[in-house]
């Protein structure tokens, strides 16, 4: 064990493996985490903390991860690399750890332009890369990412990143995960899945770089709220690939919230056929009563 | 901001800022072609003159223009930002403006078009990603390849913007070099940008 996180065991012992997202909020109102919580709590294996997700400021990671441990729900915290210099990160990763917090996500970040607070500066000091480089050195030499020993105790972390198999260019997506893997992840979780056969493209690729051998692979998965929700992940949010058939199914439906779980529940029965795959990532953002329902009939929990 | 001035000089500068349309004799001269009107409109006395010279980035040219700065109230500078420090660092009782706005180390990548290639970070990576550089053009400034962002060739920023992984992808890959891509890159020594501190460079041998 690297790390002894609930992840960390569920993972290693082979069974099929359920995360959630839980988003923090824009307010100081710690009853909103709590309540999250409670709905995911008993469904999932663990819950991702967003880090000021789509550059939008909200209660801090750690500081939600807290509440989340003390509800009982093991958190993933999420850290990107575009609010926080090296400095700032490694600080907020002791704290996090004498918190109680085991796993954490390290990513890039999107860009603050997109964000709603655009005129801020970008920080980037790192990137994904060198943060879950920096991550496993100071859990594993254990030293700052400076070279400096870590002279008490160091922060016992399991670590992910994210990979997009539907960014461009598309040949590059495999190699950069298996670049992830040599920097030094335990675990990836990936962008929302709808089209599945791209998704097993990019898993051969990655057996055939080993990558599933060394890491382990949660599929993003996601429910639809309405059509026009498909929609607009189809052409608006960047980095997603939504087939129309899934958008005419959205379109077709009687009960559209009823039919988007259903159609998550289909992408989790077939993702979870492909070999390499150990569990899946459920993205209910601000949907989290979704999650319970999907875990259900995916029949996850048995 | 001149309109306390009776004299008035516009400086130009005939080299980057000339080629780049933006501030060399031919725009300085326009400027003060609009200033002239838009101070007559207003009433106010005086004259504005222009000067240009070869560089404002060197000691020798703004000393040859000493006489047509102590008769100006003001001086306004076309060259880049650096041109206006000059002449403050030349003729420190002088009252100094910039008339330009300097954003960026271009490459005239179409007539007309200037595109940032380069951000002065000190420590150049660019012999690892291609002779592409991702500091500069890379919203991020990811030394690791393109984030989950990049589609079609665009960054997330906006469809106008290229995306400079993709751009760096597709030329290591024309090369038969997408090994090179596997290479794990810094993290960067910033301490080598400007966020060091303020640069200095000397040149061995070349003491006066
Ligand atoms: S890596 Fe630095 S020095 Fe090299 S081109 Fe880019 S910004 Fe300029
Ligand atoms: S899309 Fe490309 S250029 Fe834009 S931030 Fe990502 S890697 Fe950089």
């Amino acid at each position: 064990m690297k790390a002894g996180s609930n992840l960390e065991q569920v993972l290693e012992s082979g069974v099929f493996t359920v995360t959630a997202e839980l988003g923090p909020p824009k307010a100081a109102d710690p009853k909103v985490i709590i309540d999250k919580a409670g709905i995911l709590k008993d469904h999932v294996d663990a819950v991702n903390i967003t880090d000021n997700q789509t550059a939008i400021a909200r209660m801090s990671s750690a500081a939600a991860a807290r509440l989340c441990i003390e509800q009982g729900l093991e958190p993933v915290m999420q850290m990107t690399c575009r609010d926080r210099n090296r400095l700032a990160i490694q600080s907020d990763i002791l704290g996090a750890a004498a918190l109680g917090v085991r796993n954490l996500l390290c990513l890039t970040g999107d860009h603050q332009s997109l964000g709603n607070h655009p005129q801020t500066l970008g920080v980037f000091d790192l990137d994904s890369i060198t943060l879950i480089r920096m991550v496993r050195d100071m859990r594993d030499g254990p030293v700052f990412q400076n070279g400096e020993e870590i002279t008490g105790l160091a922060p016992q972390l399991f670590i992910g990143a994210a990979a997009n198999p539907y960014a461009d260019p598309f040949p590059y997506r495999a190699l950069r995960l298996a670049k992830k893997v040599e920097a030094g992840i335990d675990f990836v979780q990936t962008q929302i899945v709808f089209n599945v056969g791209k998704f097993e493209e990019f898993m051969r690729q990655c057996r055939e770089l080993g990558v599933s051998e060394h890491c382990r692979i949660l599929a993003g998965v996601a429910p639809l709220k309405s059509a026009g929700m498909a929609k607009y992940m189809k052409n608006r949010v960047a980095g997603m690939d939504v087939p129309d058939e899934i958008v005419e199914r959205m379109s077709g439906a009687g009960d559209a919230q009823d039919e988007g779980i259903q159609v998550c529940v289909d992408v989790i029965k077939k993702v979870r056929e492909i070999e390499g795959v150990a569990g899946v990532h459920i993205m209910a953002v601000e949907w989290e009563a979704a999650v319970p329902e999907i875990v259900k009939r995916a029949g996850l929990r048995e | 901001m001149t309109d306390d001035c009776e004299n008035v000089l516009v400086a130009g500068c005939n080299t980057c800022v000339a080629v780049c349309l933006t501030g060399g004799e031919k725009e300085a001269e326009q400027l003060a072609q609009q200033l002239r009107i838009a101070r007559r409109r207003e009433g106010i006395r005086g004259k504005v003159d222009t000067v240009t010279v070869l560089r404002q980035c060197e000691n020798e040219y703004l000393d040859a223009i000493a006489v047509q700065v102590e008769e100006a109230d003001i001086v306004l500078s076309t060259a880049c930002s650096i041109g206006p420090q000059g002449l403050v660092f030349r003729y420190p009782r002088k009252r100094v403006a910039p008339a330009m706005n300097t954003n960026m180390l271009g490459y005239v990548r179409e007539h007309h078009v200037w595109t940032e290639y380069c951000a002065a970070c000190g420590s150049c990576v660019i012999a690892a990603t291609g002779g592409i550089c991702p500091v500069a053009r890379c919203a991020k400034t990811l030394l690791n390849g393109p984030c989950g962002g990049s589609r079609n060739g665009r960054c997330e920023i906006s469809p106008e913007v290229p995306c400079v992984w993709q751009e760096i992808y597709d030329r290591l890959a024309a090369l038969g070099d997408l090994d090179s891509l596997k290479r794990i890159i810094g993290p960067k020594k910033w301490n080598l940008s400007n966020s060091g501190g303020p640069r200095t460079m000397k040149k061995e041998g070349f003491e006066p």
